[in-house]
């Protein structure tokens, strides 16, 4: 159990061009857990993914993450990735010039540490088998990084990088969206075949047919901001059959998306009159 | 820019180095009328940016050469040329001459010749003199004219029909006296049906003052002949680099233009590809990196005369600092160019906000029955992706050189010889770096 990673989200807040929309976020992951959060558009989902990782766009205002005790808030970008936080971004970056495989090494380059380089055939075997796992064309490699790949090989491409690199907490933001049954189910293999003690898993998604594959421990639903009900994989399937009336009901919530413009909501024109050409 | 132009020279110094060099009287009298010319005509007139305060004036004076081994050369010399022994089809120009030639035997044997410009002029004056300032005319502006004075040292290629070298044909230019003229001619002719690669290097080293290159390439490529043509500058910053570039294509010919500006100090280049034949080609691609202050005027231009010729030019440059880039594409597909097509790309990335790059696309169109088309685009590194390399761990400044080799290697990964595709990335690891 010594290397069983904890991760804490605590009271976490944050902003995104000014508009506040993590409203108090706590959460907390632990190796072998896989826990899903799920809720409608709007309420705040990615923006959690982004701030846990350091988006610069989003400004946390008052909270605490913390990894096996360790301020994550305090640490920069890479620094984050490198105490082995990962992403599986919901629309990944193209890289004009950069080849996939030379990306992918870097990376893991990265982790390894001063001098501690990969070596080159080594990195070619673990880069070939995970790319067969996921049945990726093996002429990828030296495909410009995403560059011209459909949104269902960019996220094979997340998942790739996520098994060469081992990260200890692994987020999924909307892994699923864009992905056809085929895809979705190498996708799902992928991540199961990364479960273990080492390792707690957060996917964010907004259908619960992504859970039919990755079983999840713990299922949180997020409205306006913040976590509003946890609960086990039960509560996904109610999700799936019912939808998330109940639970606005429930907790006597109106309106669950955050960062609204006044403009945005739907107002009911009062004039009686037609309008005039 | 008044014409009350101090010329770096007199008529008597040219007479006299022409008369110490034994050359025919028609180059004695071409530098003399150049240099007579350059009384009379003016800088060129660039966009946006004004030269003459560059040091115009420090021509340095023509030192004799002579041959000597390599061994004898400098370290830095010997590091360029990859270790041989005896290196084949090699030219080696130490500061206002050549020190260095050897042409294998084979290619000797087809006809084929590579010698110094200066021995050119003794063994083949008559082939020297039909192509010499053929292309690029001593009367265009004060630059082209003082060149005609004042040349020394440079190279002639000559390929003659049909003969097709597989082997890539080198030089090495390097220069560390700023007291010495460094202001080559080089002059490259592809017969008919014949094929050559060229790759030169421009290399300065230890300058202690101001130096003017003032360096012209004239490369005429014959019906259905190929030349490609590559040049890394790796001047450092007391070289003050003017050249012109400029090549005469045949029907069916084709001009491959590859060239690394890399300089450190203020570069004004003009390379000019004339499509005179039916058919003809030419592709050009530059890549360019400023730093620290330096002033850069880079031009890539094509012309259309003959039916059916297509071009193709695409410059990426990369600005730092303070530097400042003028990137200037020309297409002219003049009257009669019927079916013609021109294409070109200038893309500059601006890595610091001091930096200033201009990338100006102008299509010159005579004729109706044509293609032409520009794409021009300035920006900077695009913070997003600086995000998505963080974040699978890698530090802020290896995403950012990640992204900026990544800018250049459409073009880098286009050159055909892998030594000087290594040259060049090394090159642009040192200029990040500096």
């Amino acid at each position: 159990m010594a290397n069983s990673p904890k991760f804490t989200i605590d009271g976490l807040k944050a902003t995104v061009e000014g508009k506040e929309i993590l409203q108090g976020v706590s959460i907390e992951i632990k190796g072998g857990e896989v826990h899903a959060i799920m809720g409608p558009n709007g309420t705040g989902k990615s923006t959690l993914a982004s701030a846990i990782m350091g988006h610069p766009k989003y400004e946390v205002t008052e909270g605490s993450i913390t990894l096996d005790g360790e301020d994550v808030l305090e640490m920069a970008v890479d620094e984050r990735a490198r105490a082995g936080l990962f992403l599986a971004m919901q629309y990944p970056s193209e890289i004009t010039g950069v080849t996939n495989a030379d990306f992918l090494r870097s990376a893991m380059n990265a982790r390894r540490g001063e001098g501690n380089d990969i070596s080159l055939i080594k990195f070619i075997r673990q880069m070939e088998a995970r790319m067969k796992d996921l049945e990726m064309n093996p002429e990828f490699a030296h495909r410009y990084l995403n560059e011209g790949f459909s949104g269902g090989e960019k996220k094979r491409n997340e998942i790739l990088q996520m098994m060469l690199l081992e990260p200890k907490i692994v987020i999924l933001d909307e892994i699923d969206s864009g992905l056809d049954i085929d895809a979705l189910r190498i996708v799902a293999e992928g991540v199961n075949k990364m479960r273990s003690e080492e390792r707690g898993f957060l996917i964010i998604t907004h259908y619960q047919r992504l859970l039919n594959y990755i079983k999840p421990d713990f299922v949180h639903v997020m409205m306006q901001g913040r976590i509003v009900k946890s609960g086990g994989p039960e509560l996904a399937e109610r999700l799936e059959n019912e939808g998330y009336d109940w639970v606005k009901e429930e907790l006597g919530i109106v309106e669950e998306r955050v960062g609204l413009d006044p403009e945005e909501e739907f107002k009911v024109p009062m004039n009686t009159t037609a309008p005039k050409h | 820019m008044s014409a009350q132009t101090i010329l770096p020279i007199d008529r008597d110094s040219v007479t006299r180095y022409s008369a110490g060099r034994q050359e025919p009287e028609w180059m004695t009298s071409l530098r003399t009328e150049a240099l007579e010319l350059a009384g009379t005509l003016e800088l060129p007139k660039l966009e946006k940016m004004r030269i003459d305060h560059w040091g115009l004036d420090r021509y340095g004076d023509p030192l004799p050469a002579g041959t000597r081994a390599l061994g004898e050369l400098p370290e830095a010399v010997k590091e360029l040329l990859q270790s041989e022994e005896h290196p084949e089809n090699l030219l080696v120009q130490w500061n206002s001459g050549a020190v260095y030639t050897s042409l294998s035997p084979e290619l000797a044997k087809q006809g084929v010749i590579f010698t110094d410009l200066e021995s050119a002029l003794k063994q083949h004056p008559g082939l020297v003199r039909k192509y010499f300032m053929t292309c690029v005319k001593k009367d265009e502006n004060l630059l082209t004219a003082l060149h005609a004075a004042l040349w020394s040292g440079g190279l002639f290629l000559y390929v003659p029909k049909h003969v097709v070298i597989e082997t890539p044909i080198q030089a090495l230019f390097y220069v560390d006296q700023a007291t010495a003229r460094f202001s080559p001619h080089v002059l490259i002719v592809a017969e008919a049906g014949s094929s050559v690669t060229y790759v030169d290097n421009f290399v300065s080293a230890g300058l202690e003052q101001k130096l003017v290159h003032n360096g012209i390439v004239e490369v005429i490529v014959e019906a259905g002949a190929r030349v490609n043509f590559a040049s890394t500058r790796d001047l450092g910053r007391q070289v003050t680099d003017l050249t012109y570039r400029r090549a005469r294509i045949g029907q069916d010919g084709q001009m491959y233009w590859i060239l690394g500006e890399m300089n450190s100090g203020n570069a004004m280049s003009d390379t000019t590809s004339l499509l005179v034949g039916n058919g003809s080609l030419s592709d050009t691609k530059v890549i360019c990196m400023g730093t620290g202050d330096q002033q850069l005027n880079l031009t890539t231009r094509a012309v259309h005369f003959g039916k059916a010729s297509s071009s193709d030019m695409i410059t990426r440059a990369v600005m730092q600092d303070e530097a400042t880039a003028i990137i200037n594409g020309i297409t002219k597909i003049e009257k009669g160019s019927t079916g013609a097509n021109g294409q070109q790309t200038e893309k500059v990335l601006m890595l610091s906000p001091k930096a200033r790059g201009d990338a100006n696309p102008i299509l010159l169109i005579d004729e109706d029955d044509v293609k032409a088309g520009h794409a021009a685009s300035v920006g900077q590194v695009n913070p997003e992706q600086i995000y998505y390399l963080m974040s699978r761990g890698i530090s802020r400044e290896e995403a950012a050189r990640l992204i900026i080799k990544g800018f250049l290697a459409p073009v880098v990964g286009e050159i055909p010889i892998s030594k000087l595709q290594e040259r060049l990335h090394s090159l642009v690891e040192r200029k990040l770096e500096s």
